[in-house]
């Protein structure tokens, strides 16, 4: 298939309707707004419906209603509207229902600002609701890849029935790229027969809950639920590593900033300095066998993040105390410079030597 | 012999919950009768919001899905946009809808959403055991208004059936009670005309049914009964306040 060149925003969307999504249920925020205008304009024409909620909060029960009928849902937002829609994901995971979000994140606290952020790290991989659950969350870092994984989350939420997250930021939702719509990895999914969709007096009703006033089914229910994420974990990990085999000095760093990233590896090799990185693609699971191939020729990690530092917990944690952790990071929307990256690269370097 | 009386099949094979003298029981069965009568048991889709009718998805022998505190309508939108075909419902509480949820109903009214709220209101919240809810009257006592509700520190009981009759997309609304035979026989009709309304493709349809909670109340069933006959009644008066024909 051609080459087209188009705003992220809109080919996420385009990814989402490629997949097999006809229902798209959110309300507006900016940098994202140009993804319901596309399901707008493009849904009615494929027999899907589009509805502009009264707020994220109803967005994503519309969502959760809709994905119990076993269609493929999705809505988008940004970071203050995903906030608010972290009720209904916490009764999506809970209730084992399938659907695809998009957030494409700001800067925050509060109302923040609009420019590119990752400082929605910690509510999209610890489970920003309340309970014990997970879910996905793909980084993608190019338009392609917000595509390719886009197609991809509809059939992993629909494997595992779950919830699955890309989280893009204000740079990869606005900026527009050559992509390419090949056709979706294919997967051998499971019957959605637990939808609600009217018994037609065939079968017994079925029941989408979330509730289990026993203590003991609820514990049994999440240890289900843990059973599931394992699985995941085991299965859809994935990252890049980048000029890794002799890195001396190993950047981590996903989305828009491994961008930048890949760009200071490159200035730092052209100065004789072996430079790599590791891109998570996933944040959860998180990659944290990537750090086991890490090679001996390694020095010191350095996490290049849009956040004071959020990602730095979990490459600690893959990292296991095996070398020292670093951290360079913008915030605010404020995006990182790969001569402020190189220079932190060389400081670091420096200090170990 | 030939059956005089019998369980509706629109009701499962399920003991409920509820306390004595409570008329959730009557209204579920009401529900059931409609879904029976109109032949849509099979098509129908429940949405059970939180409150004491929290495990109203065990009770109706049709598809159901639970959804958080107030959210039932949002819920109840996704199902029907995505089958247009289903017969949906959502089964809310005060509490539920008229609080945590007065967003949700009201723009499900605005976008003239097709499907049916049957909306029970006893003027307290009851799961949670006996706090105001926004429709608690004035005067009457509740866990948080110890000395009954006050106007200047609550406001006055909120009247949802005539607040969602202004909106152009509500094309049923009717308030209903179940405190006495002739009354249990309106709501029915009451019930059925909203599912009718949506089988017809009309627009959104409410009922609200004013009910007793004789526990945080505090009274016996027959004095609950009669406490809503005369206290809720004159405040919340019974009638139709929305049909298609008006909203033409």
């Amino acid at each position: 298939m051609a080459k087209v060149l188009m705003k992220g925003n809109e080919a996420l969307g385009a990814a989402a309707i490629k997949a097999g999504c006809k229902y798209f249920f959110g309300y507006p925020i900016t940098p994202q707004s140009e993804l319901p205008e596309f399901m707008s304009r493009e849904l009615p024409k494929v027999g899907g419906a589009f509805v502009q909620a009264e707020s994220e909060v109803a967005a994503i029960n519309m969502i959760y209603g809709a994905a119990g009928t076993g269609t493929r849902v999705l809505t988008s937002s940004s970071s203050v509207g995903v906030a608010l829609k972290q009720e209904g994901i916490s009764y999506i995971a809970g209730a084992e229902l399938p659907c695809v979000i998009i957030n494409i994140s700001r800067g925050g606290p509060g109302l923040g600002g609009i420019q590119p952020s990752q400082a929605d790290y910690f509510m999209s991989t610890r489970g920003g609701g309340n309970g014990d659950y997970r879910h996905p969350v793909y980084a993608p870092a190019t338009v392609q890849e917000a595509v390719d994984l886009t197609m991809e989350a509809f059939n992993v939420a629909d494997y595992y029935r779950t919830p699955v997250i890309v989280l893009g930021d204000g740079m990869i939702g606005q900026m527009m790229e050559p992509v390419e719509f090949n056709e979706p990895k294919k997967r051998e999914l499971p019957a959605k027969d637990w939808a609600t969709t009217g018994t037609e007096g065939k079968r017994k009703p079925n029941i989408i809950n979330s509730l289990f006033l026993d203590p003991q089914a609820l514990e049994d229910h999440n240890w289900k639920l843990d059973r599931k994420y394992k699985e995941i974990e085991e299965n859809e990990t994935m990252y890049e590593m980048y000029k890794m085999d002799d890195a001396e000095i190993v950047f981590v760093a996903y989305g828009t900033t491994s961008r930048i990233v890949k760009n200071s590896v490159e200035a730092l090799r052209a100065e004789g300095i072996k430079a790599g990185l590791i891109r998570p693609i996933t944040l959860w699971p998180y990659p944290t066998k990537a750090f086991d191939e890490i090679p001996a020729s390694a020095k010191a990690l350095i996490s290049v993040e849009m956040s004071t530092g959020q990602m730095i917990d979990d490459v600690k944690i893959a990292n296991e105390g095996r070398l020292p952790v670093h951290f360079y990071g913008r915030t605010g929307g404020m995006v990182p410079t790969p001569d402020a990256i190189i220079a932190k690269a060389k400081e670091v370097l420096g200090g170990v030597k | 012999m030939s059956v005089v009386f019998k369980k509706t099949e629109g009701l499962a094979e399920k003991q409920t919950h509820y306390c004595p003298g409570c008329t959730h029981g009557i209204i579920h069965r009401l529900v059931g009768e409609v879904l029976e009568e109109l032949g849509v048991i099979g098509k129908a889709i429940g949405v059970a919001p939180v409150g004491c009718s929290v495990l109203a998805y065990d009770y109706f022998n049709c598809d159901m899905h639970e959804a958080a505190h107030g959210r039932a309508p949002a819920v109840a939108t996704g199902i029907k946009r995505v089958l247009p075909e289903n017969v949906v419902f959502t089964y809310q509480g005060d509490g539920d809808l008229a609080s945590i949820g007065t967003a949700e109903i009201v723009h499900a009214a605005h976008r003239g959403e097709k499907f049916t709220t049957i909306f029970v209101n006893n003027c307290i919240y009851g799961m949670t055991g006996g706090q105001m809810s926004p429709t608690t009257l004035v005067g009457q006592k509740a866990t948080t208004a110890p000395q009954g509700r006050q106007v200047e520190l609550s406001g006055r009981p909120i009247r949802m059936a005539e607040m969602l009759a202004t909106i152009d997309g509500a094309a049923f609304v009717e308030r209903v009670s179940v405190h006495n035979v002739a009354n249990i026989r309106k709501a029915k009709k009451a019930i059925k005309k909203a599912f009718e309304v949506q089988l017809e493709g009309k627009g959104f349809g409410i009922v609200e049914v004013l009910s007793t909670c004789p526990t945080n109340w505090g009274l016996t069933a027959p004095e609950a009964m009669k406490w809503l006959e005369d206290n809720m009644i004159p405040y919340y008066p019974l009638g139709n306040f929305r049909t298609p024909e008006e909203g033409k």
